[in-house]
């Protein structure tokens, strides 16, 4: 494979992605559909992990307008070198786990694409808060809503499309720094990227990075539709054209009467 | 009924927002808190809610003390509606309005039939139930934040400069309908403005506060006008107080002149029609739609709209002096036009008659 015929790259590439057997997995090797669940498993914990910690803290800070330093240190983390704080990890880690389990390489990995989906979950959900109008915050208390009202009601259905936008730039990223796990010894779907570059196998090496690529652009597509659904339309504003200029047009009508 | 004892708001840094204030908003009636900005009257206002805590005083809702009990079972008793309506941007207005009925536990389906009712109670289309605050103009946005504030039906209602970011034709609309909103409802208001004139046509009873906080006088609108109590309150109320007052007179049976009129599609009369180079222009109906000259040439064969000079206002019979006067002024004329309910033609009045008729009031 290595030593490469005339066929340009991109039809080897295809070749390799096309083909059957590198789709299947054998007793020996693991093929692109078991390499592709892994990489989606190792992202889904990562994601929700990060959800779990970003999204209330977000809306605490923004809530309450206090510890807001939490969101520039969180940032300031997004500088991390990747792969040096992964094999420190492992260094300090692995060592804790004996026998047949990859604890010791998966702990490592997940905190480190936990690290990096934090920050744009935490800073978009709350600046999404904070952006929520003064008028509308003074009027959802003033009409007798409790904090954790306000903040439930109020402020978390209006902050929605930042708190998305944060939720897809973070999913695109831990999706792409995933294929660091099969740096250090696991699946994933860089596996191929880093099995294709020991092995000088250029085509298998660029399938891999084709798939990453796919998976990022089909989840992202994915939420982008739960999005839709669940963001109201009067904060997205995604209202039917019609009604629109009805009510513009009624809007002219009635006040000029 | 709401009552401040003594109320009082220092801040940390010392500043003082409210003196020591002390006055009774009566029940079923408007208190208007009026003065010019940094007089405490927005901190006044929202003391009542317990927005803002008060430093020392009390603050009385009939038999309560506002303070003896959790501040957002307070404010579910209270209407409450701000400058830019604050709308909930995701809800669609059914839902705005059901706000706080929902919150008191009343079911979905009681609570959306209560707020189509407010809906179109505060003149709105109830097509516009479904759709979304953003769809909706700065006056359709206050009228439902009007409507949010009555859905639970609560016997107190705060309005903090509720008209004041609209256009001045769209809050003359507001103003009025809701006044005669409040002549069904009878609600006890207190209305926070730092429009004088708007202070006066709304209040049944106007608060001034001066800057630091302190009450300078509490009178009714045409006693205001009449006895400002001091320099300050005087200087605030402005200085054409006479001619104001004057909306509080009732012109009563002022005698009109028949006045020659001429509808408009009608041919043009000829030179001299009308009275003093002037003729009125009315519609199909009646009603007075311009003045048309007619001492200079013939301008074409029928009188148009375009033709017409719309410079004058039209007084209702049975209005204010004020309203007749200003008829009089404006009109190119020089006669005032009087209507009757259905706005159709009454007759006319000259700025001498009502000027003869103030003074025999005198």
């Amino acid at each position: 494979m290595a030593a490469g015929g005339a066929q340009p790259m991109i039809f080897k590439t295809l070749g390799w992605l096309t083909d059957p057997g590198h789709w299947r997995s054998t007793p020996f090797d693991t093929g692109i559909l078991g390499q592709l669940g892994a990489h989606v498993g190792f992202s889904v914990i990562a994601l929700v992990i990060a959800l779990v910690i970003a999204l209330p803290a977000g809306l605490a800070i923004g809530h309450t307008g206090r510890a807001t330093w939490v969101v520039s240190v969180a940032n300031a983390v997004r500088a991390l070198p990747t792969i040096g704080a992964l094999v420190l990890l492992v260094v300090i880690i692995s060592p804790h786990f004996y026998g047949r389990t990859n604890a010791g390489f998966l702990i490592p990995t997940e905190i480190v694409l936990v690290v990096l989906a934090i920050p744009p979950i935490l800073s978009n959900t709350y600046a999404g808060v904070q952006n929520v109008s003064p008028a509308v915050r003074d009027a959802a208390f003033g009409m007798g809503m409790t904090d954790r009202q306000v903040l439930g009601r109020v402020e978390l259905p209006n902050a929605l499309p930042l708190i998305f936008s944060g939720f897809r730039s973070a999913m695109l990223q831990v999706i792409a720094t995933a294929t660091i796990a099969s740096y250090v010894t696991l699946g994933g779907l860089g596996r191929f990227i880093y099995d294709g570059l020991a092995q000088k196998d250029y085509p298998q090496m660029i399938g891999g990075g084709v798939l990453v690529a796919a998976l990022a652009l089909v989840a992202d597509l994915l939420v982008a539709v739960v999005q839709r659904y669940v963001v109201s339309r009067g904060v997205s504003g995604r209202f039917h054209r019609n009604t629109s200029v009805d009510s513009r047009v009624a809007a002219l009508v009635e006040e000029n009467v | 009924m709401i009552r401040f004892d003594g109320a009082t708001k220092r801040y940390p840094d010392g500043t003082v927002a409210v003196d020591e204030l002390s006055l009774e908003a009566p029940s079923g009636q408007i208190t208007v808190l009026v003065g010019p900005s940094g007089c405490g009257k927005t901190t006044s206002l929202r003391m009542i809610n317990r927005m803002i805590e008060p430093t020392s005083g009390t603050i009385w809702l009939d038999d309560t003390d506002t303070a003896s009990l959790p501040a957002h079972e307070l404010r579910r008793q209270i209407g409450y509606v701000i400058q830019n309506a604050g709308l909930f941007p995701h809800r669609t207005i059914v839902d705005n309005v059901a706000t706080v009925p929902l919150l008191l536990g009343e079911d979905k389906t009681k609570a959306r039939a209560r707020a189509m009712e407010l809906i179109e109670r505060v003149g709105l289309d109830p097509a516009f139930a479904k759709r979304y605050p953003a769809q909706l103009s700065g006056g359709q946005q206050q009228r439902v934040g009007v409507a949010r504030a009555l859905a639970a039906d609560p016997p107190v209602m705060l309005m903090d400069e509720p008209f004041s970011a609209v256009d001045p034709v769209v809050r003359e609309q507001l103003q009025e309908e809701f006044l005669r909103l409040q002549n069904d409802l009878g609600k006890t208001i207190v209305f926070v403005t730092h429009d004088i004139d708007e202070a006066i046509k709304l209040g049944d009873q106007v608060a001034v506060l001066r800057v630091g906080g302190k009450l300078a006088q509490l009178a009714a609108p045409a006693d205001l006008l009449a006895r400002p109590v001091d320099a300050f309150v005087a200087g605030f109320v402005g200085r054409d107080r006479g001619y104001r007052a004057l909306g509080f007179t009732g012109a009563g049976t002022i005698d009109t002149h028949q006045e020659p009129s001429v509808a408009v599609g009608a041919a043009y009369p000829g030179h001299g029609a009308g009275i003093d180079g002037w003729i009125l222009a009315v519609d199909a109906d009646g009603k007075p739609q311009g003045w048309l000259p007619t001492g200079e040439e013939q301008r074409g064969d029928v009188v148009t709209d375009a033709m017409l000079y719309r410079g004058g206002t039209l007084a209702a019979q049975g209005g204010s002096l004020r309203a007749v006067l200003d008829a009089c002024l404006s009109s190119p004329s020089g006669r005032g036009v009087v209507v009757d309910d259905s706005g159709r033609l009454v007759g006319s009045v000259t700025a001498r008659e009502v000027l003869d008729l103030i003074e025999k009031r005198g």
